[in-house]
């Protein structure tokens, strides 16, 4: 019966998309109704040779098989994500890369908001998505909940990717920054979502430990927030349901706040939040020890999360927005300083006892230098807020260096440190495929990271100083492309960090497909049957 | 009603409840006899790593 209804939907789905093919007004929308029209005939097939199955036996271990599946597409959008941010670092510094022939497809502005999308949504998501499953399952000793829904979060997430990729080469977006999908992208991913919270809900309430481990609070906190914001910066109508263009419901300066008060949370608790709740398990998990005061944690979380909703006004000094607003978010910026140096003490302090570890032991380097990166732009993006400060460095490319110091620093770095956790336990290998290639990448990694934020520095903070000098009359004294000119040598600089970034991130993919293949196998003591 | 009546609410009662929610959940963190929950808390992830806890185990 079940298999009958699922082959009703499927088919149901497949003719919707036809036909929604079929009156397409713009080429994003057609091919996206192409491509679930596509997915939707493919399962319909698969579900019609297998109606009648035996059902198999229900697993009862940990669902691991999806945490695999995440580790791989982590990596895959990583790479993709890099490659394509090192392109565009091209493009700016020599812009005959913007290839004539390819113009509205691969220009910068065409891969910009692909690169911020890929990492961000593509890498960071899936890396969340993956680490979330794996140590809520640990940390709560049951499988996760809700049969094979996790599945449907794994595979849902990826055609979100492929639909907003593929979108914005198109030209289907809404122009809102990390937020361009257009407004059935959008609700496909809350649909997902939702399954996604259900999925770690459903996980924590079967939970056979009594407490809730501080890091399924920030998981549970990301996941939470970030539907609220996707829901309420996405409200839109739109103009056909035959087309992807649609209109926002906000407008001028509402609009504008709306759209920060989402940028800087989907920071605050996507970027953050949801990387603290992987700090929280995989730095005491490599250093085998407990995290340093349990007490500090709760104290970080809950001041995280009432401080960060606040801070989005700080994007939006000197505009439309009331100084009262923008005060506000500049103060509590500010504050944030204190739980984010908490936090990063915390996690730092974790290896008391054991800093011998960072001299044998390459992937806790790489977690510590990640808590690291995370003090120093957690205290880089408060001084920022203040308006002053904002006053020279906003629209400048200090902005661009502090955002990758965050995003490659920590996010990347606990995100590799993560990885070379996970692998050898998930393909049951004894140890890493080799440790002097972790070091390689860790350098590599550290060292493009170095070579972008002082780079991104030296321009920005040059550029913000061209702009606003004025002569003895009062004229300004550059033109725009003065600018431009004088930044080249820095957008080099910058472009080869991120060369050495990337090439990091290729020796740790070589590294964990050779753990997965050849690593040799953990022998494990025979368990007796229960 | 207009915005600034939201406002209004949103910097008096809501933030005072908001900030108390907050310092009771600090206190809350440092009760007495909270040392021994924190410490078997915090040793939560060095438990259950190859499988799932069955009944037997926890006594639930």
């Amino acid at each position: 019966m079940k298999d009958f209804v699922k082959l009703v939907a499927l088919g149901l789905i497949a003719l919707a998309a036809a036909i929604a093919a079929n009156f397409a007004r713009d080429p994003a929308y057609l091919i996206h109704a192409l491509l679930i029209m596509a997915i939707a005939a493919g399962m319909f097939i698969w579900q019609l040779r297998h109606v009648g199955d035996p059902a198999p036996e229900p697993d009862t271990g940990y669902a691991d098989g999806v945490v695999r599946a995440g580790v791989i597409a982590t990596v895959f959008w990583g790479v993709v994500g890099f490659l394509v941010g090192t392109y565009i670092a091209f493009e700016l510094a020599f812009p005959v890369l913007n290839i004539e022939w390819a113009q509205g497809f691969t220009n910068f502005g065409k891969l910009r908001p692909l690169h911020t999308s890929a990492v961000i949504f593509a890498f960071g998501g899936n890396a969340l998505i993956a680490t979330s499953f794996y140590v809520v399952q640990r940390t709560s000793a049951a499988r996760l909940w809700g049969g094979n829904l996790h599945w449907f979060v794994f595979w849902g997430y990826q055609l979100f990717i492929v639909m907003a990729a593929t979108g914005y080469l198109l030209g289907a977006t809404q122009s809102k920054e990390y937020a361009e999908p257009e407004w059935y992208t959008d609700l496909w991913l809350t649909i997902v979502w939702v399954a996604y919270l259900a999925v770690f809900l459903g996980t924590i309430m079967i939970r056979k430990e009594k407490h809730i481990y501080v890091a399924n609070w920030f998981y549970l906190s990301f996941i939470v927030t970030v539907a609220m914001l996707h829901i309420v910066n996405n409200l839109s109508i739109p103009v056909s349901i035959f087309g992807a263009k649609s209109v926002q419901v906000f407008s001028g300066v509402q609009d504008a706040m709306t759209q920060w008060w989402y940028g800087h949370n989907a920071v605050g608790f996507f970027l953050t939040a949801g990387f603290l709740g992987m700090m929280y398990y995989f730095v005491p998990k490599q250093a085998e020890r407990p995290v340093y005061s349990y007490k500090l944690s709760i104290v970080h979380f809950w001041a995280l999360i009432f401080l960060y909703i606040w801070a989005g006004p700080h994007h939006l000094h000197y505009t439309a927005l009331p100084d009262w607003a923008s005060t506000l978010g500049m103060v509590f910026s500010i504050v944030l300083w204190m739980p984010s140096w908490g936090g990063m003490i915390n996690g730092l302090m974790t290896l008391s006892g054991a800093w011998d570890k960072l001299r044998t032991d390459p992937v806790i380097r790489m977690m510590v230098i990640s808590v690291g990166f995370y003090g120093m732009s957690t205290f880089e993006g408060p001084m920022m807020s203040i308006r002053a400060v904002n006053s020279l460095s906003h629209y400048t490319d200090w902005t661009i260096g502090h955002v990758h110091s965050g995003a490659l620093g920590w996010n990347g770095m606990i995100t590799f440190g993560a990885l070379y956790f996970l692998v050898p336990r998930l393909w049951n290998r004894e140890r890493l495929y080799s440790l002097s290639l972790v070091s390689w990448h860790f350098w590599l990694a550290t060292i493009g990271i170095v070579l972008y934020a002082a780079s991104m520095w030296v321009t920005g903070i040059m550029e913000g100083l061209m702009w606003r000098e004025v002569d003895a009359n009062g004229f300004l004294v550059n033109s725009f492309a003065d600018t431009v000119a004088a930044k080249f040598p820095m957008y080099v600089v910058r472009a080869t960090g991120g060369v050495m970034y990337l090439t990091g991130a290729l020796i740790m993919a070589y590294n964990l497909w050779m753990t997965a293949r050849k690593a040799p196998e953990k022998v494990t003591a025979a368990v007796p049957a229960e | 009603m207009d915005y600034h009546i939201l406002r209004e609410i949103a910097d008096s009662w809501v933030l005072l409840a908001m900030f108390g929610f907050f310092v009771v959940a600090i206190l809350w963190a440092y009760r007495p006899g909270s040392r021994a929950t924190h410490k078997d808390a915090s040793q939560v992830p060095f438990r259950n790593e190859d499988r799932p806890a069955s009944d037997m185990e926890t006594g639930k």
